[in-house]
């Protein structure tokens, strides 16, 4: 199933671990902090509808 | 028909943003993996290049939404000075970073690209010099909106960066065609056009499909990410805005 990729599979494979990698952390930080920002939101606006 | 400002609502932004984002989201996924599949496994070699042709699905898509990316910033900056709307200003502070993402791949995978063809990972060369240049902006715009307390002077500030920074975004695109010279190549890809027929210059069909369906990969990850981010914006915009309330009272 794996292509041959002869003297080049170095150079195409650190691409794709690169490029996927990169991608995969920066979806992950981009949910982490929306979900981090959704509940500071939701504490602060229980607080001000608790007064 | 509903207008296009009633998006300028944060609310409704927020609603639509989260009954999108499931969709936009998997759409991405799907286009992505079929694309990236498809060069990787069922591809040939160039004649010219070998297997290094397969960098060409994450370089090329990457390239083209490092500049798309400022450009939709440049918009939302527009929309900012003109018209004052909020979710407008967030929308671009959010593309930034999904921008300077896009950038660090082309410039990563054009090195690991250019070491085998070119036998140097990097050249000044214009296409490459200029979208170092852009990628410095990316860093410049983020820094500057997290310098500045206040919102709307961030969001002043930061749209007249943009509005500067849009002559890089423009010309990462054709430095080629201005100074015909360097190592990069010319445009070859939109000319590729899976329907026209072949000359040297122009990507063989059997690259440009899976290109093309990696292309849209990458435009629907880019819309997803920055519906999610620009949510996480006005968010914290709003939590902001009621701490300074609460300091206040």
């Amino acid at each position: 199933m794996m292509p041959e990729l002869g003297k080049y599979a170095g150079a195409v494979l650190s691409s794709y671990a690169v490029s996927l990698g990169l991608i995969a952390m920066f979806v992950w930080l981009s949910l982490r902090r929306s979900r981090r920002v959704k509940r500071d939101l939701e504490q602060v606006e229980g607080r001000r509808d608790g007064h | 028909m509903a207008s296009i400002w009633e998006y300028a609502n944060p609310v409704k932004f927020i609603r639509t943003a989260d009954r999108l984002l499931p969709w936009l989201s998997g759409l991405a996924l799907v286009l992505m993996a079929v694309g990236l599949f498809w060069g990787f496994f069922l591809t040939p070699e160039d004649y010219r290049q070998g297997a290094t042709v397969k960098i060409i699905y994450l370089h090329v898509p990457a390239a083209l939404m490092a500049i798309n990316a400022w450009l939709m910033m440049l918009i939302a900056s527009l929309i900012w000075i003109v018209r004052r709307h909020h979710v407008s200003a967030l929308a671009a502070r959010a593309a930034a970073p999904v921008g300077a993402l896009m950038t660090v791949i082309a410039l990563a995978t054009g090195a690991i690209w250019g070491q085998p063809m070119w036998g140097t990972w990097w050249a000044w060369d214009p296409r490459l010099t200029s979208f170092l240049i852009l990628f410095l902006f990316y860093l410049g715009y983020m820094a500057l909106w997290s310098a500045i307390e206040n919102d709307d002077t961030a969001a002043d500030l930061t749209s007249i960066l943009c509005l500067v920074g849009s002559v890089f975004a423009v010309l990462s695109r054709y430095a080629v065609n201005f100074w015909n010279q360097g190592l990069h190549q010319g445009a070859s890809v939109m000319r590729a056009g899976a329907i026209a027929g072949d000359t040297e210059e122009r990507v063989s069909n059997v690259y440009a499909v899976p290109l093309f369906v990696c292309m849209a990969g990458f435009a629907v990850l880019f819309v997803a990410l920055v519906f999610l981010r620009t949510q996480t914006e006005i968010r914290a915009r709003r939590t902001r805005a009621l701490l300074a309330r609460e300091r206040m009272a």
